[in-house]
């Protein structure tokens, strides 16, 4: 029996199995073949084209649609793996709105792009589904390589790696690969086991081996591997989680908001996750976006996003916000955190301060309100955890320059962790191919 | 409103919108129900001679051409004539004449090419009431392998043999349907004229196979494993339609002589063209099959809302208006010079008219301006081709732009004069005649 949306506090279950069921389906229902067919028609095969230069993989866009209109399939699949090995999950979570689906010509001309991203979960998803691998291993090098992560980027840098004849040892922390896209991700956004799939259709090109339980500073360190490894890529992702600074955010009901997603992803059954009648969320991000939907689809009577500046400054993408707003949460803008009050020890209600800019900077007003709630969600964005011993840091990253190449010999960085990015799946997969040919010509000599 | 009636070869029909010869028109059911739709007039379905009717393939007659968005491109088809029995057809006919009387009902017949065969049938059409009679000579398929349709029509001697008998046979005015099945299409029409054909139809569908399955290795449409060659028609065979109605009406021979075009019209627009080109009404089959008979309206209003634009009170106003400016490249202007210009406020940068001109053309259009991504035409090396304008997703977005007098053409440098000089008297031409030759006069 369901609690429903008005029980008081933290708690589970408030929905019926069935709701839950319908909350967290697909977002976007697939294409179909008929649908797909119909897409693909419209795409102009532009010269050079805009989505393609837009694309942080730089897929060949024109091509794999060409590929899928003249029921090819199988080679759309091919031109986008080629690229981007996680294809899959990017046709999923990539922001298209705001990068090759924007830069569409067709978004200019009538204000409605190809739907890139759906075409390219077509193609992907029928390869992945009759298990069509594209890719031979070159002839063994004997060289093995320490990838940190089995994110994006540490995935994407494996599979490079061992096309190019390489031994991968992959080593993360978590007990399952995938990194965020296994943790960190909305549920709704890749649903039926996704992310654990694309792992396996991306080791099963073999001379990859996933190591779990394995988190660098405390069971392995940068030192050790570049000693029992011939070169070492880091793709650790942001693991830390900033705090927001406010008096009494360690009271009970103030929550992590990539420990309630990863909370979600994980969950065998979503009637378990409990969640506030009253929900706050703390960011602008997508982090803040996916928690603060989820936490609506869950059941909770009211969720409020309250972020420090305005709209146009927000992180998560215009599509992120219009969907959140369409699932029926609020965004505030112009507020910060400044204090969470309890009542008996567990969260009643927030005090923010209002914002504005001035000459630039962020400054509080003075002027305070309070949104009642029961559970506040901390999503103001997550940091490089303490692991870069010996390496340069900028700008709270780890340094590396065009090739993914730290500061110290041997050993690469890509994905969230290293600077450069924009904290995107496809960026980190673009770093990881990147820095696995950087560390192939490296090992070959060739540079 | 303009007056969309019109009086060919002595038919008259409320407007000049007539369905073809085809399944569309091979009942009474079908043809009551075009004319609620709208349509002028139709052409029954090709009888045969008395006796058991034909029969049709029961697996798949028809193949298709598709464009983007699966839209009918052309359209072929292996059926024969009515395979109903005449008699039935003929009482039908005579029916739905009386019923409708002021739309125009021709029939459409194929008999053996003998005079008794003939002689035999037309008086059994002309008790019908019918307006007229459509010769088959067109048809290429299975007929024609019988020594009929496109098998007569491809043998102008035939042709005016039959042609001839019809008129002798019949007082109903005779239409002449032209197979495109040969090479030069004046031909079987100034047989058809010798004859005495009181006009002529085109064109009948072409020779096609539409595409080979490949799981098959078979054509399609495929009968238990194999296929055959069928009548093309549909949009892409109206650029064939148009060249060929216009060979008739500027040839000296069949000048004059009234042309019912028929080849992939669709819209109003396709059958303005053929009207312009000297048809004096049109017909349709694949539009209707497409799309069901209400077409029409559409053919209707935007014909007489174009005519009302252009100040054309009756067809007549503009039949054949555009057949004067068909002519030989020999005589086209070979000092007028056209720039393609590039409406930078259209553009929506997808380059295809760069990647055209570039890899296929003259080089004449830029990729980029200032680093950033800009299409424009490089007067000094655009030929003028069109092909930028043509593979433009963009209406009207890339357009022509002619030279005035005075202007300096930029590739060649020369001046342009604003005289009409053609091949004729080309220096470069060996065969130049001496003195300044201008076309023809009509």
């Amino acid at each position: 029996m369901a609690q429903g949306v008005l029980k008081e506090g933290i708690a589970a279950a408030r929905l019926a199995p069935e709701e839950l069921k319908a909350n967290f389906a697909d977002l976007h229902a697939p294409l179909d073949r008929h649908e797909a067919q119909v897409e693909a028609d419209r795409c102009y095969f532009c010269y050079d084209a805009p989505c393609m230069n837009a694309c942080p993989t730089a897929i060949d866009i024109p091509m794999f649609i060409r590929q899928i209109a003249t029921d090819n399939p199988m080679g759309a699949a091919q031109t986008i793996f080629e690229q981007n090995i996680l294809g899959g999950m990017c046709a999923r979570v990539c922001p298209t709105e705001t990068l090759c689906e924007e830069a569409c010509v067709r978004e200019e001309a009538e204000g409605k792009p190809v739907r890139i991203g759906l075409l390219q979960r077509y193609a992907t998803d029928l390869a992945m589904r009759e298990e069509r691998q594209f890719f031979t291993r070159a002839e063994p090098t004997g060289k093995t390589i320490a990838v940190i992560g089995a994110g994006p980027a540490g995935l994407a840098c494996a599979h490079r790696l061992a096309v190019k004849g390489h031994e991968v040892v992959v080593y993360d922390a978590r007990p399952k690969p995938g990194g965020l896209n296994e943790y960190g991700i909305a549920s709704y956004k890749a649903v039926d086991g996704f992310a654990q799939a694309e792992v396996d259709y991306v080791t099963a090109i073999g001379g990859i081996e996933i190591v779990h339980g394995q988190e660098l500073g405390r069971d392995i360190t940068l030192e050790r591997l570049r000693q029992t490894h011939d070169a070492v890529f880091l793709g650790i992702g942001l693991g830390g989680v900033n705090a927001l600074r406010a008096e009494g955010e360690d009271t009970e009901g103030v929550v992590d908001a990539v420990d309630f997603i990863a909370t979600l992803r994980q969950a065998d059954d979503l009637a378990e996750i409990p969640v506030g009648r009253h929900v706050v969320v703390i960011g602008g991000g997508m982090t803040a976006v996916d928690a603060a939907v989820q936490a609506k689809l869950l059941g909770a009577e009211e969720v409020t996003m309250v972020y420090r500046r305005g709209r146009e400054a927000m992180n998560a993408s215009r599509f992120e916000q219009e969907l959140a707003a369409a699932k029926g949460v609020t965004i505030r803008h112009w507020l910060a955190p400044r204090r969470v009050l309890t009542d008996g020890g567990k969260v009643a209600a927030v005090e923010l301060e209002y914002m504005r800019e001035e000459d630039g900077r962020l400054v509080g007003t003075g002027e305070t309100t309070r949104l009642a709630c029961d559970q506040v969600f901390k999503a103001i964005g997550q940091r490089l955890n303490g692991h870069g011993d010996g390496l340069e840091i900028t700008g709270g990253k780890i340094a590396v320059d065009e090739q993914g190449r730290t500061s110290m010999p041997m050993v690469w960085a890509g994905g969230d962790c290293a600077s450069g990015g924009d904290d995107l799946t496809v960026t980190a997969v673009a770093q990881g191919r990147d820095a696995a040919e950087s560390i192939d010509r490296f090992l070959r000599g060739i540079s | 409103m303009a007056d969309l009636r019109t009086n060919f070869a002595g038919i008259r029909s409320p407007n000049p919108f007539w369905l073809a010869s085809a399944p569309p028109t091979d009942k009474a059911y079908n043809v009551e129900r075009a004319f609620s739709a709208g349509w002028g007039g139709v052409v029954w379905k090709t009888l045969g001679e008395e006796g058991p009717p034909v029969v049709n393939v029961n697996g798949p007659r028809y193949g298709a051409v598709w464009g983007a968005d699966r839209r009918l491109l052309g359209l072929n088809n292996i059926e024969l004539i009515t395979d109903r029995d005449l008699y039935q057809n003929l009482r039908e006919i005579k029916q739905v004449k009386m019923k409708w009387p002021d739309r125009a009902i021709v029939v459409s017949l194929m008999v053996p090419c003998e005079e008794e065969s003939w002689k035999a049938i037309l008086p059994l059409v002309e008790e019908t009431g019918a307006d007229g009679i459509e010769l088959n000579f067109g048809c290429p398929h299975g007929m024609s392998e019988r020594g009929m349709g496109s098998a007569v029509g491809q043998v102008p001697e035939y042709v005016e043999m039959v042609v001839r008998w019809c008129k002798q046979y019949s007082r109903m005015p005779v239409i002449t349907k032209l197979t495109p099945n040969i090479t030069d299409i004046r031909k079987p029409a100034r047989a058809a004229r010798a004859g005495g054909t009181d006009a002529v139809s085109l064109i009948n569908t072409i020779n096609s196979i539409t595409s080979v399955d490949l799981d098959l290795m078979a054509p399609s449409p495929t009968i238990d494993g194999k296929g055959t060659h069928g009548g093309y028609c549909g949009p892409a065979v109206k650029p064939i339609a148009l060249s060929m109605v216009s060979e008739i009406a500027r040839d000296a021979e069949t000048y004059g002589l009234p042309i019912s075009g028929i080849g992939g019209i669709t819209t109003w627009r396709d059958a303005a063209e053929f009207m312009a080109l000297g048809c004096g009404t049109v017909q349709v089959c694949t539009a209707a099959m497409t799309y069901g008979f209400k077409i029409v309206e559409e053919m209707i209003t935007g014909l007489s809302n174009w005519m009302d634009e252009k100040g054309y009170a009756s067809v007549d106003d503009f039949v054949g208006k555009a057949v004067r400016n068909v002519t030989d490249w020999q005589y086209l202007n070979l000092d007028y010079v056209t720039k393609a210009h590039i409406d930078q406020d259209l553009c929506i940068k997808c380059g295809r008219c760069h990647i055209a001109c570039e890899d296929t053309s003259h080089q004449a259009i830029t990729r980029q301006k200032d680093g950033k991504r800009h299409f424009e035409v490089m007067d000094n090396e655009c030929v003028g081709c069109n092909l930028c304008v043509n593979v433009c997703p963009v209406d009207d977005c890339i357009t022509m732009v002619p030279l005035a007098a005075g202007e300096v053409d930029l590739r060649t440098g020369r001046v342009v004069t604003g005289d009409y000089a053609n091949w004729t008297t080309h220096p470069n031409n060996p065969m130049a005649a001496k003195p300044a030759v201008a076309e023809p006069a009509e």
